[in-house]
């Protein structure tokens, strides 16, 4: 566990709100708090939570893309035909299948952005649409429901009953686990991982240190496309279809989610644990109102609400406030 | 083949460092616009018939106001990307204008007055995205997504995901009626690229909104109030997207949120097309326009040869990239590649 001094001040304050909505939905609505509600909780965000890890990654190599939940859907796609057209096969293909599909559509967005110096935003953009078109166009936009038995039989890691009735927590919870500890490693244990961050916050500088962007341009939207691929996996054993336009538009709401927990679009800045609370606060939120009772159409209405409303005084802003309030001392604490 | 491609291409970092010719990039976009009308009057032949252009005509301008709106925030080193759900917001508020005064029987005054309630709310979507991006610093990719969230949200909220409709006829017949042949639509769009144009080139404001997207903070130190000048662009962004809503509203004879979604990516592709800097601080109206023709003309064409519309989607995705490609290298054979020979050339003589 970090020491509380190391959580910089987005954190803390994303802590603060997530620990405000917890007690007021705990104290309005007798379902937030129970077992069943958390892991469920759990089990949804476990793959968005993959999403963040690995767009995390592209955010603080200086980059940005807006491709991965679409090329979700196309490895999907790719992972399940291929292994129905060869007699099935079981977790370990589909989960090496997934992260190679998945790279190689990273590694196409990294060609295009470090060999032609094409903007990221542009390229990924771009590749939306193509990844997007192309997969509609082949699919006829069918779904598939006649999934490998590997895939479509559930897998319950822990299962306990309570009064509410079962709470379970199934594999994407694990599979998030592995891909939240092996990102970050990448990022705070290897000095692979400090080279991202020294690649995002000063290309030119990193280049003279003699670190190989392109290596870095490959691995860090190779990352992705891995972690967007078994995130894909795991939400198509979840939902046990494979909807071709179920993940898209996720990308958007991910973004804003990361970018809510302190990464910096420019690179050079973000942790996990931001990542991963910024999406909390969104799920928290979605759920509450679920609980509360108000309208599913008025969903994506307050949670836009919150984010514009968390970034306008979160972030730097509540950043710079916060140390001004603490005085010079502490302020150098938080850099 | 050297000469149109040079015209197409010409890197805006090219031989001299100066901005890009104006003249050079519509030239080499017609010329692109040509060929791609060649090909495809030459693979079919209903494609060069009055019908095609006709429905060209009345596609464009939806696309065309949305991407004007995006436009000035691309300039301006910023991004909208609420655009779409600010349209249908303004629609929204258009037909509630509409059907609580009179409805189907609502009169000229009534249809004034929803036009301006739809541009005021365009006006103070965007006004406010404005004011979060000039006063909190956050990134405007970031404030617009959630706002687009936001939207999208409230817009689900006050339709419950259905259609408003039941206006009365003169909206379509404003919708799908001519004037001297030409489509309304297509008048309001051109409008404003002409309003749009003096607008960038000829104001203080335009003028501003270039140096932001170059370097805000040197603009700032200028004697430039950038905070007003980005809370404006954001405005006068939602205000454009208000006409886009009312244009979509008058076009479909209903309102429904989510409207023109998919086109959100094809503004920012048609602009990068167009040559605006995907930093800012460089494009214009007119390259734009053009390369937006050039996607409706490959959209229609594809359209009558039978494919899939995702099929353009796809389309579009690639040529986006393969431009971005050739521009890259067309820059580095003239420049790189000499700058390389002679730097190399003198190393060489040192050592020897």
């Amino acid at each position: 566990m970090p020491r509380l001094k190391q959580i910089g001040p987005t954190e803390q304050w994303l802590i603060l709100v997530i620990a405000l909505i917890s007690i007021f939905l705990a104290l309005t609505t007798d379902t937030f708090l129970t077992l069943v509600n958390l892991f469920d909780l759990l089990n949804y965000s476990a793959v968005n939570i993959m999403f963040a890890a690995g767009l995390l990654v592209v955010l603080i190599a200086g980059g940005i893309d807006i491709s991965f939940a679409v090329a979700a859907s196309v490895v999907q796609y790719l992972t399940v035909t291929i292994l129905m057209q060869m007699g099935g096969g079981d977790w370990a293909a589909g989960l090496v299948l997934a992260c190679f599909v998945g790279v190689c559509l990273g590694s196409l967005n990294a060609a295009l952005i470090y060999h032609f110096r094409i903007t990221s935003i542009v390229v990924t953009i771009a590749t939306f649409n193509l990844f997007f078109g192309m997969l509609m166009y082949v699919t006829g936009g069918v779904s598939i429901y006649d999934l490998p038995d590997w895939l479509s039989t559930r897998v319950v890691l822990f299962e306990r009953e309570t009064e509410t009735g079962f709470a379970e927590i199934t594999l994407p919870v694990l599979a998030m686990v592995v891909v939240v500890t092996l990102t970050w490693l990448l990022l705070r244990r290897l000095s692979i991982g400090r080279q991202l961050f020294a690649m995002g916050d000063n290309t030119e500088a990193a280049r003279r240190l003699g670190i190989n962007l392109g290596a870095m341009h490959y691995l860090a939207y190779g990352w992705l496309g891995a972690c967007a691929g078994i995130a894909g996996l795991m939400q198509a054993h979840y939902a046990q279809e494979i909807v071709p336009n179920a993940l898209y538009g996720r990308e958007l709401e991910v973004l804003a989610a990361v970018v809510l927990g302190g990464a910096r679009l420019g690179g050079g800045r973000g942790t996990l644990l931001g990542a991963i609370l910024g999406l909390a606060l969104v799920s928290i939120t979605q759920n509450g109102l679920n609980l509360l009772g108000v309208s599913p159409y008025a969903f994506r209405m307050i949670v836009g609400a919150v984010i514009l409303v968390a970034i306008s005084v979160s972030g730097d802003t509540m950043g710079r406030v916060t140390r001004r309030l603490r005085g010079p001392k502490l302020a150098g604490a938080t850099q | 083949m050297t000469s149109i491609a040079s015209l197409l291409f010409r890197q805006k970092a090219g031989a001299s460092g100066a901005a890009p010719s104006t003249r050079g990039e519509i030239a080499g976009l017609l010329v692109v616009l040509a060929a791609v009308i060649l090909l495809f009057s030459l693979t079919t032949d209903r494609f060069l018939s009055a019908e095609t252009f006709t429905s060209i005509a009345f596609q464009l301008p939806e696309l065309g106001l949305l991407t004007l709106a995006m436009l000035m925030p691309l300039i301006s080193g910023g991004f909208n990307l609420a655009i779409t759900f600010t349209a249908n917001i303004s629609g929204l508020a258009f037909a509630w204008v509409l059907q609580a005064y009179g409805g189907a029987d609502a009169g000229v005054a009534v249809f004034a007055l929803g036009v301006a309630a739809a541009l005021l709310s365009g006006a103070i979507i965007g006004g406010a995205m404005g004011v979060v991006i000039a006063y909190t610093g956050a990134h405007p990719i970031l404030v617009s997504l959630s706002m687009m969230i936001f939207l999208r949200g409230l817009g689900e909220f006050l339709t419950r995901g259905g259609d408003i409709s039941g206006f009365p006829t003169f909206v379509v017949h404003m919708g799908q009626g001519t004037i001297f042949g030409i489509p309304i639509p297509l008048l309001i769009f051109m409008a404003c690229v002409a309003m749009w144009t003096i607008l960038l080139k000829r104001t203080r404001l335009g003028f501003a909104t270039h140096m932001i997207g170059s370097n805000s903070e040197a603009t700032r130190y200028s004697g430039v109030d950038t905070h007003r000048a980005i809370m404006l662009v954001y405005t006068l962004s939602g205000v454009m997207c208000a006409i886009a809503g009312i244009v979509m509203l008058t076009r479909f004879n209903s309102v429904r949120v989510g409207h023109g979604e998919s086109y959100l990516l094809i503004t920012v592709l048609a602009s990068f097309l167009g040559r605006v800097d995907p930093f800012g601080g460089f494009g214009r109206v007119i390259p734009v326009v053009i390369a937006l023709v050039v996607l409706q003309v490959i959209a229609s064409g594809l359209n009558l040869l039978g494919t899939n519309q995702h099929l353009a989607t796809a389309l579009w995705g690639v040529i986006l990239i393969v431009v971005m490609i050739v521009r890259y290298a067309w820059a580095r054979l003239q420049v790189g590649a000499f700058i390389r020979y002679a730097s190399e050339k003198r190393t060489l003589k040192g050592r020897v």
